[in-house]
């Protein structure tokens, strides 16, 4: 039998209403755990001052420096005891999911039955970075709790200055957009760095997140150091007969409005016969017409990725997307899939010895130059690199010659 | 004493074994898709295979009930295999379209709104807050739990111009991430330093790095050592509260809400671009936030009637032009919008494009 609930007259006003509410799934939970009883005491003092209760500390598990989220009450009586003793400790477990965020039934029952027995029984599915965060434990039962759950063939995710849990899309899982395997490509990159995750000690947070195509569902271009985005070479194609119908069912008003007229760069044209012309030097593979009409319209066939890097938000110099680092490799041999591991791995120890402490990847490039950092990992500068050339002549170009001869023999190479 | 178990470092885990079977027969031989109705996807394989997926909204912070009356759906209405999107919403995968029917009601008469697919507001990118974070202005699942019971409709009804994707923050760090509308905790009062604790708990020289406008320098404050803040620099951008909790930046009654739009990860038609700052100032009123509901309503509105189709929140008010965007919101334009941080000027009007 669980402690006396507390009064939560306005937690208790975000249990009307049509979406599901949290505060519902709390109260349930409370019937017969002590530790929401205070959680929802404290939530609710929250509700009230305005003000967080929360502090940070130390607790991890054995054999790791990171991953678990520790949180001890703040809100204490005079006496210095806890206000709310049962949820004096809070702490959260980060877990990695599958790559796409797939489960069977049994596997998350299962989580719920080791979250029942050790933890509050409440889980985010799931947080900002793509954990599985069970949250609401005891610093005494984050142990057995872990070991369940590693058990089970899931671990630990990133927390502090690490590699943070990565994330990938739906991508060939369900999605004819696909332009890579992302879940492979996620689970290498992260699965390779796992010393650098559980084991805190670069500058700052590293973060992967792989988009199938450039839609790029994972939010990568703003979120992640190394973002891998699925992209293709050749022509992007096209069923002419189901281009036909599409303009036969939807109009041509609103083919050239919603499509034609779209194109960023002007390389479609819909022509006299309901055809579609697609100059495709001229494409930028932005997505847009294969959205529209995604069953006429596709990726190419000779795919691959774009990796852009040092997305991230605000602090501490202001927003960053990441940038094209390399603007197409093939992704499909075991030979591509190591290139992409060297090249992670280059620029992980790149970071972890050249950025200044709480500094990420995009603030590193900001202050010693793209140029700088593309000879640190051993990449060649390419056109693609940039929006424009250089508006200023605040550059020494002594060795003029000598780089133009590089360009040549890379073109001459190619 | 018996060794202490060390973990198996498995990292993430292989995909294949949670995969539905459908999904797993025809890894990367997807054809095309459509959406028969909001929150139903209908995909076909190269093979001929269809599977069918009904994506619900969840309040993320699920309860372990919660969580097996989803499993027990899934088990009995669908084929035992769920996933989750980016945005907290669950997805059931069924290959027989008579089981969409019996799946999108059962999961209706047990609360769970279908929808979050093609053009809708879908479930709010939530972050932790008073619920659990160390440094929060505010609380996560409130807010977003407030703010979806007034757009509920744009969850289930899908009639927007194009997707739009709301975010919520706790605090500046923007763990919620860019959106087409975010929701940010905007400090405007600089730290209140508690001078007693900070030589106890702060490394003194990395919260001074920490600050974005070297406001923060060592002080000595009655005789012990201590931080001082430039108020006439500082920004209250909080930079310095997470390294140093005596750096109180939450205020109850200063920290408020500023809106911001136009954020877009996407590459299709225009290039990704962060969201802008349009409103500011917005109480932070628990449990349901008013204000902030009654402004997101306004910009959603006006996007609602004025936006062509397939354009973003940022598109649409690029093509129409900052002015009729505040015009058109109702929101007021103040000098807080005229960007003055680095590279500023690439934030003004430098032409004599101006609409009439």
């Amino acid at each position: 039998m669980a402690k006396q609930m507390h009064d939560t007259p306005m937690l208790d006003q975000l249990e009307s209403g049509p979406w599901p509410s949290f505060v519902t799934g709390l109260k349930r939970l409370a019937k017969d755990n002590d530790m929401m009883v205070d959680l929802l005491g404290q939530l609710e003092t929250s509700y009230e001052t305005r003000k967080g209760y929360w502090k940070g500390g130390t607790v991890g598990v054995i054999g790791y420096g990171g991953g678990i989220i520790p949180r001890f009450t703040e809100l204490k009586g005079d006496d210095g005891q806890a206000l709310f003793p049962a949820a004096a400790e809070f702490h959260t477990l980060r877990v990695m999911p599958p790559p796409g965020m797939h489960y069977d039934t049994n596997t998350i029952r299962k989580f719920c039955d080791i979250w029942e027995k050790y933890g509050s029984g409440l889980i985010a599915f799931h947080g900002q970075s793509g954990d599985i965060m069970f949250q609401g434990c005891s610093t005494d039962n984050v142990q057995p709790a872990f070991d369940a759950i590693n058990e089970m063939g899931f671990d630990l995710g990133g927390a502090g200055p690490a590699v943070r849990t990565g994330m990938s899309c739906v991508g060939a899982a369900r999605c004819e957009n696909s332009c890579v395997d992302e879940g492979r490509t996620m689970r290498m990159l992260v699965n390779n760095a796992l010393d650098d995750m559980h084991r805190p000690a670069l500058p700052y947070k590293f973060k992967y997140k792989v988009s199938g195509c450039p839609n790029d569902c994972m939010n990568s271009v703003q979120r992640a150091d190394l973002a891998t985005i699925g992209t293709w070479r050749d022509d992007m194609k096209v069923d002419q007969d189901e281009v036909k119908k599409f303009v036969g069912a939807r109009g041509r008003k609103y083919v050239i409005d919603n499509v034609i007229t779209r194109c960023p760069t002007q390389a479609l044209s819909l022509n006299d016969d309901d055809t579609l012309a697609v100059d495709n030097p001229s494409c930028v593979r932005c997505m847009h017409c294969i959205n529209v009409m995604n069953k006429a319209l596709s990726p190419g066939d000779d795919k691959g990725i774009t990796l852009l890097c040092g997305g991230k938000r605000t602090l501490k110099i202001g927003d960053l997307m990441g940038t094209v680092i390399v603007p197409f490799h093939k992704l499909e041999t075991d030979e591509d899939f190591e290139w992409l591991e060297e090249l992670a791995t280059e620029i992980l120890d790149f970071f972890a010895e050249n950025a200044l402490e709480h500094e990420r990847t995009g603030e590193m490039i900001e202050r010693i130059g793209l140029v700088n950092f593309l000879e640190g990992v051993g990449l060649e500068i390419d056109p693609n690199m940039i929006e424009r050339p250089r508006m200023n002549p605040y550059v020494r170009t002594d060795e003029w010659d000598e780089e133009a001869a590089k360009w040549a023999e890379r073109k001459a190479a190619q | 004493m018996s060794e202490p178990r060390m973990p198996i470092e498995s990292g993430v885990p292989e995909m294949e074994p949670y995969l539905h079977p459908v999904l797993k027969k025809n890894y990367g031989q997807w054809a095309w898709h459509e959406r028969p109705r909001p929150g139903v996807l209908h995909h076909v394989a190269k093979s001929g295979d269809d599977i069918w997926t009904v994506r619900a909204g969840t309040q993320r912070q699920l309860d372990l009930y919660t969580i097996r009356k989803l499993m027990d759906i899934a088990d009995e209405f669908a084929e035992g295999y769920v996933r989750f999107t980016i945005r907290s919403n669950i997805e059931f995968m069924v290959s027989e379209e008579s089981k969409v029917q019996p799946l999108i009601d059962k999961l209706e008469s047990e609360g769970f709104p279908i929808g979050g697919t093609g053009n809708s507001v879908s479930m709010i990118a939530h972050t932790q807050g008073w619920l659990h974070c160390d440094i929060p202005g505010t609380d996560a699942s409130g807010a977003v739990k407030a703010l979806m019971d007034d757009l509920y409709d744009e969850f289930v009804k899908e009639e927007m111009p194009n997707r739009v994707r709301i975010t919520t923050s706790c605090c500046q760090i923007n763990c919620g991430g860019q959106g087409d509308i975010a929701i940010n905790i905007q400090h405007t009062k600089p730290p209140k330093i508690d001078h007693t604790q900070v030589a106890n708990v702060c490394e003194r020289p990395s919260v001074v790095a920490r600050c974005p406008v070297a406001a923060i320098r060592p002080a000595m404050v009655n005789g012990k050592p201590s931080l001082e803040v430039d108020e006439k620099k500082c920004i209250c951008c909080g930079a310095c509260f997470p390294p140093c909790p005596p750096m109180q930046i939450n205020d109850p009654e200063h920290s408020k809400f500023a809106i911001w739009v136009g954020g877009k990860n996407s590459n299709a038609r225009s290039k990704p671009t962060f969201h802008k700052l349009v409103a500011a100032g917005v109480p932070n009123n628990p449990p349901r936030w008013p204000e902030v509901s009654s402004i997101v309503k306004q910009i959603l509105g006006a996007y609602k009637a004025d936006a062509k189709d397939w354009e973003r929140i940022g598109e649409w008010a690029e093509r129409i032009g900052w002015p009729k965007f505040f015009e058109k919101t109702g929101l007021p334009f103040t000098k807080y919008h005229i960007d003055n941080w680095r590279g500023s000027r690439n934030n003004l009007n430098a032409s004599a494009h101006i609409r009439f």
